[in-house]
């Protein structure tokens, strides 16, 4: 996001509340997303995030609180009076219409004249790198395909907002991988804001300009990628978006001092010999390795800590030093910068 | 491009219609009563309020001097039907519906299950042709070619007879109560034609029920150690049984119901259809007849709940 | 792929072959004595054949009065079942509410309640309300049966399809109207085509609620059979008529057969 053009916000949640029967899929959620911005709602399943997007889009109503596009209410204005436009998870292509007529669908629905529909698919296939797959039927297409059409066919009404409800799911790794760097391209090319609901942490580190994590119909904490990873600000941050390790109460007084609770990634603790000293900038604690796991570019290793408490421990295939000529049983201290710990809020 | 993007949004004409559909959009209820209403309305007025209706005439009373009906309660209609001669046409329905329905059920199956598992391609729609032709040639003319079949002159009787079996035939016949003078006089005769002319409803389903059964679920069971006979009975079978049980609500009730094959084939004894008919074309017995339909209803309503428990509708 | 297709064992084949073979085998007897020389009796073996009695029903013109009501009964009985049955299954296919199993009970009565009790009380409400007896009230009486076919195809494509579609068509930009026309009804359509079929071949045939719902004036193919059947002179030409109507509702099941299989393909 360039900092120099004010954004105006695209979509604002004021205190939304969702309830379905008893169960309280979004509870006094309150939000804002900018215009352009690549934004992810992440989130375990049932932490009401597919809710958010239904309700943006038009298919649920909000029990409670107003939703507002471009400043304007949304309340009771039908999906299709929205500026808004929905990737869904499974496509939802429509099997008896050509790849073209899918794309083309929207413009039809306007009634705009057929040669700039015909224009516009056009430029929709090219947009979505397939630009000789109209004449087929979507039952042609291969599951990669597929997902860029629905794209094209949400796209070519240009929403102010698009939705995107874990759209890559169904795709293997690779291909998910490469339609990530594809997706955030286009978002770029396009200047549409997109709003990406996923389960995948690492999906939405990697695409998103900034990201809402959600847990149990509120939002844990917004920030960007490097917000949230660096500093999560709950232990269900801390522990959902990548690993932590998380101390809190006796354990947490015994490492750092303080009872009150810290998160400290895997990555930043390292291994040394029992004996060997802690520098002055640095916290230390003794314990003995209860597990290893080889992971190729790193080793995981498991450390059971004097006194209480477990310590998981990333190490770098580096070199052969201390931390990876350690084997189950072999007695170790953890060493750690202070400035690692972050001070997490109590769950 | 954003351009035309926003002159195709350009906001949309305030008109009546778009906000009765907005109305409808808002009000999910209202939708739903607006797509039930006309077919709710005719099976409920056109439908269900006749069905109603011939209940109530059967506590009604009759003007012993016009015969017309008063609509005044009484149980003396049913005491009537308590009556053993009309008890007796009861059991008779029932007993040979359920008769019906067994054997069809019995007759059914493996026919069933052969198209559901082992017929494909031409073979699979011969057998579907082979159903369903008699199921959809006319009625009359299938229960009139069973007479002149089972008749003492007809194809049988001949077949016997050039066989050397007529010996057979006449041992059947003998049997006191089922037999009768020739196969199309009695109940036996009349047990073949129902079972022919409603057997179709019971395979359908159950072919269905059993095409639903995924491969998968038998190769575990096999996997799993199963015999083929084992496999058949704790997996094939229950997945089967709603089927069959959609299938009898058509047999049992088709049977129960039917005075045509009763008047063709047969000893001329009443069932409910028969009694039905009869009673409500002559004059004063209205409130009987009425009576005789609620029997069907009554038995038919309780075998549907029955039928519902054993996860029958989603057979059907 | 053939090769491992599970083989029957033979007394199973020779089951399933024999009751194909009690099922057709009267059909089989329809036939052949469409063609005896006999006009009131039926003996075996027929002492001769013929097919006189084929231009003798030519001539029959009650036969194709009887013929032309029948198609015009179904025809119409059928559309209104279809309009009944899209409603219901619309309104079903998906939501869930109060009293719902009741409403699919009500339409499943008129199949799963004799014919006879729908007749007569069709009958007796008719009578009572002093509609007079006419096509019309034929075709009340098969519609209100023939809804439940097509309910029953309509809903079962409505299940198995994505229900994010009709979200999809709004989403971009259609209202509910426009979705149903250009993404629910030709993802029914051919579901629709089927039950409509099986519900104009069961008015083609129905005889027992016919005959209490029609007036004296109307006469449908199985009224006119069932007319027919017991007079003592011209008898094959029932036979004759019966394999007309044989020849009429083949193709229809086929087509329909077709159309369900189909379906099943693409979902």
């Amino acid at each position: 996001m360039d900092a120099e053009t004010p954004r105006s916000i695209a979509i604002r949640f004021s205190g939304v509340t969702k309830q379905f029967g008893t169960v309280r899929a979004v509870d006094d959620l309150s939000l804002e997303i900018v215009d352009g911005e690549f934004f992810s709602m992440l989130g375990p399943s049932g932490s009401g995030k597919t809710t958010c997007l239904r309700m943006i889009a038009g298919f649920e109503q909000p029990t409670a609180g107003s939703i507002t596009l471009h400043d304007k209410e949304m309340a009771g204005v039908p999906p299709y009076e929205r500026d808004v436009n929905t990737v869904f998870q499974d496509y939802a292509l429509f099997p008896h219409m050509t790849v073209e007529d899918n794309i083309g669908y929207g413009l039809m629905i306007r009634k705009a004249p057929k040669a700039e529909r015909h224009k516009r698919v056009q430029e929709m296939l090219e947009l979505v790198r397939l630009p000789d797959v109209g004449k087929r039927k979507p039952s042609q297409l291969s599951g990669g395909q597929r997902q860029r059409i629905a794209l094209a066919r949400a796209l070519i009404n240009h929403p102010a907002v698009l939705l995107l409800d874990e759209p890559l799911g169904a795709l293997d790794l690779k291909l998910r991988q490469q339609m990530q760097v594809e997706l955030k391209t286009i978002q770029r090319e396009v200047g549409i804001t997109f709003i990406f609901v996923t389960h995948d942490q690492e999906e939405a580190l990697t695409m998103s300009d900034r990201i809402a994590v959600f847990n149990a119909g509120r939002i844990e904490q917004v920030g960007t990628p490097n917000e949230i990873y660096e500093n999560p600000a709950t232990p269900f941050v801390a522990t959902f978006v990548g690993t932590s390790n998380v101390y809190a109460g006796e354990v947490a007084l015994r490492l750092s001092g303080s009872e009150q609770p810290f998160a400290i990634r895997p990555e930043k603790l390292r291994l040394a010999l029992p004996d060997d000293p802690t520098p002055p900038d640095s916290r230390s604690a003794p314990g003995i390795v209860h597990d290893v796991v080889y992971l190729g570019m790193n080793t995981r290793f498991l450390i059971d800590l004097d006194g209480g408490g477990e310590a998981i421990v990333i190490a770098q295939n580096i070199e052969h030093g201390a931390a990876v000529s350690a084997v189950r049983g072999s007695r170790v201290r953890v060493i750690w910068k202070q400035d690692s710990e972050r001070r997490v809020q109590h769950d | 491009m954003t351009e035309t993007g926003i002159t195709l949004r350009a906001a949309p004409p305030a008109s009546l219609w778009r906000s009765v559909l907005r109305f409808f959009y808002r009000h999910p209820n209202a939708t739903l009563i607006a797509l039930l209403a006309l077919p709710l309305l005719w099976m409920v007025v056109i439908y269900f309020s006749s069905i109603l209706q011939m209940v109530l005439v059967s506590f009604y009373t009759t003007d012993s001097l016009s015969g017309r009906i008063i609509p005044k309660f009484t149980l003396a209609t049913y005491q009537q039907l308590l009556q053993p001669a009309n008890l007796d046409i009861i059991l008779r329905s029932v007993a040979m519906a359920a008769a019906v329905t067994i054997a069809a059920a019995i007759v059914g199956f493996p026919i069933s299950y052969y198209i559901a598992r082992y017929a494909r391609g031409r073979t699979k729609v011969l057998f579907f042709l082979g159903v369903m032709m008699p199921l959809w040639s006319s009625y009359l003319v299938r229960v009139y070619a069973w007479k002149l079949i089972l008749s003492n002159e007809g194809i049988l009787n001949w077949v016997l007879a050039q066989l050397g079996l007529t010996g057979v035939l006449d041992a059947v016949l003998s049997i006191p109560s089922i037999g009768g003078a020739s196969l199309s006089t009695s109940y036996i005769g009349m047990f073949v034609v129902f079972l022919y002319i409603w057997l179709p409803y019971m395979i359908l389903p159950t072919q269905a029920a059993l095409e639903r059964v995924p491969k998968s679920y038998l190769e575990a069971s096999a996997d799993m150690g199963a015999r083929p006979g084992m496999t058949f009975r704790k997996v094939i079978l229950p997945l089967a049984f709603p089927g069959v049980v959609a299938g009898s609500i058509f047999t049992f009730s088709l049977t129960l119901g039917d005075y045509i094959i009763p008047g063709i084939i047969g000893n001329s004894a009443f069932f409910i259809g028969s009694a039905v008919y009869t009673f409500y074309g002559t004059a004063g017995t209205f409130p009987l007849a009425a009576a005789f339909t609620v029997v069907p209803m009554a038995i038919m309503g309780v075998y549907l709940l029955i039928a519902r428990k054993l996860g029958a509708f989603d057979a059907l | 792929m053939r090769s491992d297709q599970p083989r029957a064992s033979w007394p199973l084949k020779l089951a399933a072959f024999a009751v194909i073979a009690f099922l057709n085998f009267p059909v089989l007897v329809i036939f052949l004595y469409a063609f005896t020389t006999e006009e009131a009796a039926f003996t075996f073996p027929p002492p001769g054949l013929t097919t006189t009695w084929f231009g003798v029903l030519f001539q029959r013109e009650d036969f194709w009065r009887a013929l032309a009501t029948s198609l015009q009964v179904a025809a119409i009985a059928t559309l209104v079942a279809m309009a009944l049955g899209t409603l219901l299954a619309l309104a079903l296919s998906r939501t869930k509410f109060f009293g719902k199993e009741m409403i699919s009970l009500l339409v499943l009565l008129p199949i799963a309640l004799p014919g006879i009790v729908t007749g007569i009380a069709l009958r007796s409400s008719i009578n009572q309300y002093g509609i007079p007896f006419s096509m019309w009230t034929i075709i009340i009486g098969h519609a209100t049966f023939c809804v439940v076919t097509v309910y029953n195809n309509a809903v079962a494509r409505l299940r198995r399809s994505s229900p994010s579609m009709n979200e999809a068509s709004m989403d971009l930009g259609a209202t509910a109207l426009q979705t149903f026309r250009y993404i629910i009804l030709p993802t029914m359509a051919t579901a629709l085509l089927a039950g409509g079929l099986l519900a104009f071949a069961l008015s083609f045939d129905e005889i027992i609620v016919t005959n209490f719902t029609a007036g004296p004036q109307q006469q449908t193919l199985p009224i006119w059979i069932y007319n027919q059947l017991p007079r003592p002179r011209d008898r094959p030409v029932t036979n004759v008529a019966a394999i007309f109507t044989i020849l009429i509702t083949l193709p229809a099941l086929l087509v329909a057969y077709r159309l369900t299989r189909g379906g099943d393909e693409q979902a």
